[in-house]
């Protein structure tokens, strides 16, 4: 365990410090790799960890990104009001939501919570008084700290992104090793035996749900101040797929691997679409291969562990 | 301590559309007792073990666990008031080692389980209480091997750890020799032998030698009824039993 | 609200869903017997209405780019099915559904590659353009023509599980594909027949759909939660399920529109949700 926290710290660091040497376009591919690795990881919790398979991600994930832009564009709220507010909605969608899913299993399960991320897909698109639609919320500023440093030029907001992440990444990696994370794994792993063991199944899976919302939602946060910008697209079903790609391609249930998943979509997409607009179909012939070739994902291949989603 | 009786069934059924898989079922276990429940395959045995523990609902019925009623309690709060089982077919977790599959089982009627910041191996009493069902079930030295690489007899060790780790006061064993070899079977009666004897035992087993040796009393199930019940030798002499289950 | 308005939505609703008829019965049909969900069966529906346009376009027959449209993507989905879902273990149905995702995106840029990205409607046939007026109140024929169509389908597919053998055999194989594999029916090729069928269908709703509702880019994304809600409400692997609850989120979402404009999706989630509080599996459903 400690192994792999000294890796990561170290990997962090050595970011950390290369940051500085990079210009500016890989400089802002890498923070949005930073925000999309805490989006990724959170996804991690509750299909790596707990076993559910959720399609509609990115509705927590927009939902904090819209209370941000609304409030600090709208009320010219402050940074630490944006973040409670929407980590709050964030909760409280999730808590919603969750109380449909949470009932349903498998299949079931992927299926209401991608109609769930449509309806607040739905709410974006058509709720135009208060997200302006298609056209989106501009103009979100850069969060004003009491720092020294300015956030709205790309190498401190890069910082605060990475540290964001890096505290993200420190709680999630607490939680999974936590005796209640240890319960989400047995959750994934046998359900009805969990439940001879005492444990409320129902409930752990409804805390994985909003926790994991919630850290969906502080990337969501990092998101809108990174772009300046949101719209529909934060939203749309293809966010929630590129999430589990994400998390496939770096192998479900090790938290790290999401995380190296997202970097790796974000540069692909990006480097990719300088050659071609062919993105979306490079990303399905991916999937594709992935799910074939590497089902347990690149950092579960290097671990050389059997595939942590049993059979369901 | 009321002299309430252990486990009581009364006039439990249970219906699947047309079919009766138990019929009108009524027991009573005494706390301590060793029960061994028979039957031919399809007699209904593990449905009424599904029952008991609450996988699944009563038709009708009621079941009563030292005289308090739990036909309608779900089964994460049946294993609180002191009831565990095992699975016929290994129920474990085959991901995680066999630590973390008992430590699963030790802190589940514990509030620790919802701790979440800080890490499992902070909690050594846990972890010493996992160690030591493990080793009382002859698994002590395989703490660190993954479930899915034990073999058949080891995950029939574990399925027992899993339902012991709780200390639970009321057992259903589902077939524990359930696939094992002659010497694994042995094996697994002397473990059966040494439960502690306050713990109150009922145990689905084909293997006759070994269900009569460990049980003083037994129940015949068939077709969803009880036929026959009481003490072995009882039991045994009884000719519809002998009839339809033990071939004579 | 006069009476008026309340008949022409419940008729707008009832033709709506009929075109969901079309779209879900197949997805819920392919659940049963498979017990997966595919993902990309609103791209089936795209692309049955792209195909039909360029049928449209080439030949001005709109019987036949509906026929062209339902084979040509019934083809697709066979090939789906045998070439890349089959080789997946069976146990593994989370790893086929994520499959199809990536089948999804492929298909919507293909899509956008072959006919770019401007929307279209498919020109429909004289025959089928107009309105009959009953009193003061005007249904386009078009409508009709789509309920009628749903009808006709619904009709056959239930003549037909009810009253074929083999209906009777993709009935054995919905409700428990291992015992009708045990007792010797061909689970393999009923799958893939169901999974024809079910693509068939998507895609001639695609069709339907492209004179009243047009085809463009993300319509796939945009009528997959449709017909996810119609089979969550319904129940997957059930007919009668998609049948009726296709009528239900039809209608629903149509008064919504028209009564809640602002809420979108929302009358998506209030059938979807009271459904699921009362019965998990849907309404007809097997879970």
């Amino acid at each position: 365990m400690d192994r792999r926290f000294l890796t990561g710290a170290i990997a962090v660091a050595v970011v950390g410090v290369l940051a500085p040497l990079l210009p500016s376009y890989p400089l802002t591919l890498l923070t949005q790799a930073v925000i999309s690795a805490i989006f990724a990881m959170s996804l991690d919790l509750l299909l790596g960890y707990t076993g559910l398979p959720s399609l509609g991600h990115a509705a927590y994930f927009g939902v904090a990104a819209y209370a941000v832009a609304i409030l600090a564009v709208d009320a010219q709220a402050g940074f630490v009001t944006c973040l409670l507010v929407a980590l709050v909605a964030a909760a409280v969608t999730a808590a919603l939501f969750g109380l449909l899913a949470i009932r349903a299993t498998g299949t079931y399960f992927l299926m209401i919570t991608l109609a769930l991320g449509m309806v607040v897909w739905g709410l974006a698109f058509r709720w135009v008084s208060m997200t302006k639609g298609d056209n989106g919320i501009s103009g979100v500023p850069r969060p004003e700290l009491a720092l020294p440093w300015n956030l709205t030029a790309p190498l401190p907001f890069f910082y605060f992104a990475l540290a964001a992440a890096a505290l993200a990444w420190l709680l999630l990696g607490l939680l999974v090793r936590s005796p209640f994370g240890m319960s989400l794994k047995g959750i994934r792993e046998s359900e009805s035996r969990m439940r001879s063991l005492g444990y409320n199944v129902w409930l752990h899976k409804y805390l994985a749900f909003i926790i994991s919302g919630v850290f969906a939602g502080f990337a969501g946060v990092l998101w809108s101040y990174y772009n300046g910008f949101v719209s529909p697209v934060d939203v749309q079903l293809v966010t929630s797929v590129e999430a589990l790609l994400m998390v496939a391609l770096g192998g479900s249930g090790t938290l790290v691997g999401p995380a190296i998943g997202a970097a790796l979509i974000v540069f692909l997409k990006n480097f990719v679409s300088v050659y071609t607009r062919r993105w979306l179909l490079i990303l399905g012939a991916v999937y594709i291969g992935v799910i074939l070739f590497a089902p347990r994902g690149i950092v579960g291949a290097l671990r050389g562990e059997a595939s942590p989603r049993g059979e369901r | 301590m009321s002299d309430a009786p252990a486990l009581r069934l009364e006039d439990v059924s249970k219906a699947f559309g047309g079919l009766r898989a138990v019929d009108a079922v009524s027991l009573t276990v005494r706390p301590g007792e060793r029960r061994a429940l028979i039957g031919p395959n399809g007699a209904g045995k593990t449905t009424l073990f599904n029952l008991i523990s609450g996988t699944i609902p009563v038709s009708s019925g009621s079941i009563h666990l030292f005289g308090r009623e739990i036909t309608r309690i779900a089964a994460h709060r049946r294993a609180a008031l002191g009831l565990a089982r095992t699975f016929q077919i290994n129920n474990l977790f085959p991901a995680l080692t066999v630590l973390d599959n008992c430590l699963l089982a030790v802190q589940g009627l514990t509030p620790t389980k919802f701790s979440m910041l800080r890490p499992v191996d902070r909690y050594p009493a846990l972890a010493e209480r996992a160690r030591a069902t493990l080793e009382s079930v002859g698994l002590g030295d395989r703490l660190d091997a993954t479930v899915r690489n034990l073999s058949h007899g080891e995950q029939r060790q574990l399925e027992i750890a899993l339902a012991l780790a709780g200390r639970p006061k009321v057992l259903l064993l589902d077939e524990p020799t359930a696939g094992l070899s002659p010497a694994e079977s042995q094996h697994m009666a002397r473990l059966l032998r040494a439960l502690d004897p306050a713990i109150t035992v009922l145990m689905i087993e084909h293997d006759m030698d070994i269900a009569l040796e460990i049980a003083e009393h037994v129940t015949v199930l068939h077709y969803g009824r009880v036929i026959a019940d009481g003490l072995r030798d009882a039991v045994k002499a009884d000719p519809l039993v002998r009839e339809i289950y033990l071939g004579a | 609200m006069t009476a008026e308005f309340w008949l022409t939505q419940a008729f707008n609703g009832v033709s709506y869903g009929a075109l969901l008829f079309l779209l879900a019965s197949g997805l819920s049909l392919i659940f049963g017997v498979m017990r997966i969900v595919n993902l990309a069966h609103g791209s089936y529906f795209m692309l049955g209405g792209y195909v039909g346009l360029s049928v449209m376009w080439r030949t001005g027959s709109f019987v036949a780019a509906m026929a062209c449209g339902a084979l040509a993507i019934a083809l697709i989905g066979i090939a789906m099915e045998r070439l890349f879902l089959r080789r997946l273990p069976a146990t593994q149905t989370l790893d086929q559904v994520l499959m199809t995702i990536g089948f999804a995106l492929i298909f919507q840029d293909l899509a956008l590659l072959i006919w770019g990205g401007d929307p279209y409607t498919i020109p429909t046939p004289p025959m089928l353009s107009g309105a009959v007026r009953i009193g003061d109140l005007t249904f386009p024929v078009y409508r009709i023509f789509i309920v009628a169509i749903a009808i006709v389908v619904a009709a056959a597919l239930w003549l037909a599980l009810e009253g074929t053998r083999t209906g009777a055999l993709i009935r054995a194989a919905v409700d428990d594909a291992e015992m009708a594999q045990g007792v010797g029916i061909n689970v393999p090729t009923i799958s893939l027949l169901i999974f024809a069928l079910g693509a068939g269908l998507a895609a001639l709703g695609g069709v339907i759909g492209g004179g009243f509702l047009g085809v463009y880019p993300g319509v796939d994304f945009e009528v997959l939660p449709y017909a996810f809600v119609v089979v969550i409400v319904g129940g997957l692997g059930s007919l009668p399920g998609a049948m009726v609850g296709s009528l239900l989120v039809g209608l629903l979402d149509n008064f919504g529109k028209a009564l809640f404009p602002e809420l979108s999706y929302f009358t998506l989630f209030a059938p979807m949700a009271l459904i699921l509080a009362l019965r998990p599996t849907g309404l007809f459903g097997r879970g």
